[in-house]
């Protein structure tokens, strides 16, 4: 048992410090913002040159072998600089999808293209009737020789503005219950439509309707009877990883907090200079260290060798013990700024809007609490 | 990084439960877990300690040369955690976990020679005379006061909270030997026996309906000055050495994973008609496990850095607090778990040797009281405001 990191896992963070020290202040971010993206190109295509998008993907298909633990380290350092790229769309979530269910020919040809940079995914699964389960999905898809069609619609998908493929599920209308597969629809298909906006906090979101999209036979991700314990998988990892990032954006909301109090000055001295404020500040430390000591936890225990309830445990409860942690920590953050923390004068107020889309993807902190209560009651029972 | 335990490690938790296995009764199991004091009766201890010196395993913080066993701070978190998880009795802190470290830093080679292994015996029980009346959080305005005459100091005052006072025949205590500018200055350390002539201890009851602490009162009590622990006028940097080892000295998790183990035993059973069918009560059960796998989690990073030689930093207060607020997140749940049983105050002790049955079900007789005494958790050891006020100078910097 040893819970310090690797020399290479601090090389790692100190790199990726240094990057986002570098190439995330203030007018950058505002600069990525306003960008059709939602971020810089010439950024994601450092992100290939240091390594990063191959970091989870194994070593056999031109990965690096990463595991939860590096993708946390990443994920807490981008979060401090609030970076906007397609991380968790292209690599975490239709990149690892891709990795773990596609067909040796759709890695070869897909995964290499990620890990280059050339090439961007989305995920597109949640739908409107679904609020946090995963496997509430009607959107269908019929075998129409020799490929498939596809109809339905498809809400809250990051980053499609810059994808050049979406990667949909779907229901496969003719098999028994209609199991669930994956579809790799190319952007510009034909009756694919989408619909965009910003997304709170930085990035883009959109909603995409298919009508009735011809795909061609190998437009399915390969060929598993019934990916949704794939896609839990992934999105469990995905939600350790958001987790990490959430600690990462915790950091740099209490940092600036506990700078903004030492320097603001009322009633002849600064605002630090009061208990009330300084055991508050106390507690935000502690909600902090918390955070990361569940991430970092459940970065140990959601790798691809747990045992599929474990997985889910830590990752609800890291959902759970970071997302109350991160609620407080913002809340006073902006309360401990005054006034000015509402204002859009200041970048808390992004770390802030951050933090509501961490909370509101993959199921809400109290759907979590809920799942964990019922896989540890029936993991316990004995 | 890894949580998993290396093979050398799983040997040594083999070799501990094996230990455990055969040296803890049943009896002192139950008793154990019926008692609702932080720390087990004498009697209870007395066997349990005295097969652990036998082995060698009585202080495991200790350096080898005092009588420790050597062990890695993991090994040490391994043998707290079967034991706790044994449900095996408290060994008194004060002795080992406190007047020890104290005696090991600033003892001499007499006190260490003489004192240290009797602490491993249990053949000496020690209380702490901090608090006094007057001087709870702000502890260094204490009176109790230490005039030298010849080779005795005369020591005239009152200490209050001491825990076992009632079973202790030696006193390690703070008292004031000259007054300076800065409170602080002027504090010294002092060995005390508690069979001095003009020691009167006169017992507080508390909510629970336990004899834990008392209030000491000296009068022109006669102390060798041989009993002098460093220098004169230097006692507060002894009293802060151990609030430290206090606070930070021990891991708290496996003790608050087998109480919540217990709290969750209750919900799955009979005795609270399945609480935990109740998904107010799981969720609950869920809300503190995750903060003691949090708890924990933080523990074994503070062990790892151990390990390695490094500097865990000023982590103690934030550990104190946390388990603190855990510990009675647990018994505030078990009250709920049990319900109606709740209602009955068994107003009777020791509860493992009742002279006849109890109104309600043994398992939850301790439940209630439990969730009394454990109020004073965040209230022992520097309150959870004065861990806050030391978070925010030593960690933040204010």
């Amino acid at each position: 048992m040893d819970l310090t990191p690797s020399e290479a896992q601090q090389m790692l963070r100190h790199s990726v410090e240094r990057f986002v020290a570098e190439h995330y202040d203030s007018t950058a971010r505002r600069h990525a913002m306003r960008d059709p993206n939602g971020f810089k190109r010439e950024n994601w295509r450092s992100f290939a040159d240091l390594g990063w998008l191959g970091l989870p993907f194994g070593e056999e298909i031109g990965g690096f072998g990463g595991g939860p633990v590096e993708v946390a380290i990443l994920m807490e350092e981008f979060g401090r600089g609030l970076a906007t790229e397609p991380y968790l769309s292209t690599v975490l979530l239709a990149g690892s999808l891709v990795a773990e269910c596609g067909t040796e020919q759709q890695k070869k040809s897909l995964v290499p293209a990620i890990i280059s940079g050339e090439l961007m995914l989305s995920f597109a699964h949640y739908e409107t009737d679904a609020r946090a389960g995963l496997s509430a999905v009607q959107t269908v898809v019929r075998s129409d020789d020799p490929g498939w069609t596809l109809h339905g619609r498809k809400i809250a998908v990051l980053d499609a503005t810059s994808a050049d493929i979406h990667l949909v599920s779907a229901r496969v209308s003719d098999a028994q219950g209609g199991s669930l597969a994956l579809f790799l629809v190319p952007k510009h298909a034909a009756g694919v439509r989408w619909r965009e906006a910003p997304r709170l906090g930085g990035g883009r979101v959109a909603e995409l309707t298919f009508e009735q999209v011809r795909l061609p036979p190998h437009a399915r991700l390969g060929t598993s009877a019934d990916v949704l314990p794939a896609i839990e998988a992934v999105v469990d990892r995905a939600i350790a990883a958001l987790g990490a990032e959430a600690c990462g954006l915790m950091r740099t909301m209490f940092e600036a907090t506990l700078e903004y109090t030492k320097v603001r000055k009322q009633f002849g001295r600064p605002l630090a200079a009061n208990q009330v404020i300084r055991h508050r500040l106390a507690d935000m430390y502690i909600q902090c260290e918390e955070a990361r000591a569940m991430a970092a936890r459940a970065a140990l225990l959601v790798g691809t060798d747990a045992n599929a309830t474990q997985r889910s445990l830590a990752a609800s409860g890291a959902k759970v013990k970071i997302g109350r942690c991160a609620r407080n920590l913002a809340e006073q953050a902006i309360q401990l700024h005054g006034a000015m923390g509402v204002t859009d004068e200041l970048d808390l107020g992004l770390y802030f809007k951050r933090l509501l889309v961490f909370e509101a993807l993959f199921g809400s902190v109290d759907f979590h609490l809920q799942r964990h209560a019922k896989l540890f009651s029936s993991s316990h029972s004995e | 990084m890894s949580l998993s335990l290396t093979p050398d490690e799983l040997r040594f938790r083999d070799e501990v439960r094996a230990f455990i296995g055969t040296h803890l009764p049943p009896g002192l199991r139950r008793a154990s877990s019926l008692t609702v004091s932080f720390f087990s009766d004498p009697d209870v201890v007395a066997p349990w300690q005295r097969a652990l010196h036998e082995r060698g395993w009585v202080a495991p913080g200790w350096p080898q040369e005092y009588g420790g066993p050597g062990w890695s701070a993991t090994q040490r978190w391994i043998f707290e955690s079967e034991c706790a998880r044994a449900g095996a009795p408290q060994l008194s802190p004060m002795g080992i976990k406190m007047v020890g470290p104290v005696l090991i830093r600033f003892g001499t080679p007499e006190q260490k020679k003489h004192y240290l292994p009797r602490i491993l015996s249990g053949e000496d029980r020690w209380c702490q005379g901090y608090s006094e009346p007057g001087s709870g959080s702000d502890l260094a305005s204490l009176k109790t006061r230490a005039v030298r005459r010849g080779d005795h100091y005369i020591v005239t005052g009152t200490k209050i909270w001491t825990t076992h006072a009632h079973f202790a025949n030696r006193m390690f205590a703070l008292v004031r030997t000259s007054d300076e500018p800065r409170q602080q200055d002027g504090i010294s350390f002092l060995l005390i026996d508690m069979a001095s002539p003009g020691i009167i201890i006169r017992p507080i009851m508390m909510i629970s309906g336990d004899h834990d602490v008392n209030q000491v009162f000296f009068d022109e009590v006669e102390v060798p000055v041989t009993n002098l622990v460093g220098e004169e006028g230097r006692g507060w940097t002894c009293g802060k050495y151990l609030l430290e080892f206090e606070r930070g000295g021990g891991v708290n998790s496996p003790k608050l994973r087998y109480a919540l183990g217990k709290v969750r035993g209750l919900a799955n059973s009979d005795l609270s008609c399945h609480a935990i069918s109740h998904p107010e009560i799981a969720t609950k059960l869920s809300e503190i496990e995750l903060d003691l796998q949090t708890l924990e989690f933080a523990e074994l990073k503070v062990l790892s850095a151990l390990q390695r030689g490094d500097n865990p930093g000023p982590v103690s207060s934030v550990l104190k607090l946390r388990a603190s607020e855990i510990h009675q997140a647990i018994s505030r749940v078990g009250v709920e778990i049990v319900g109606q049983h709740a209602l009955v105050e068994e107003t009777r002790r020791p509860l493992y040797a009742l002279s006849d049955e109890p109104l309600i079900p043994e398992e939850v007789l301790s439940v209630v009281p439990r969730h009394l005494n454990g109020r004073a958790n965040t209230i022992f050891g520097g309150s959870s405001e004065i861990q806050r006020d030391i978070i925010a100078k030593q960690v933040l910097g204010l």
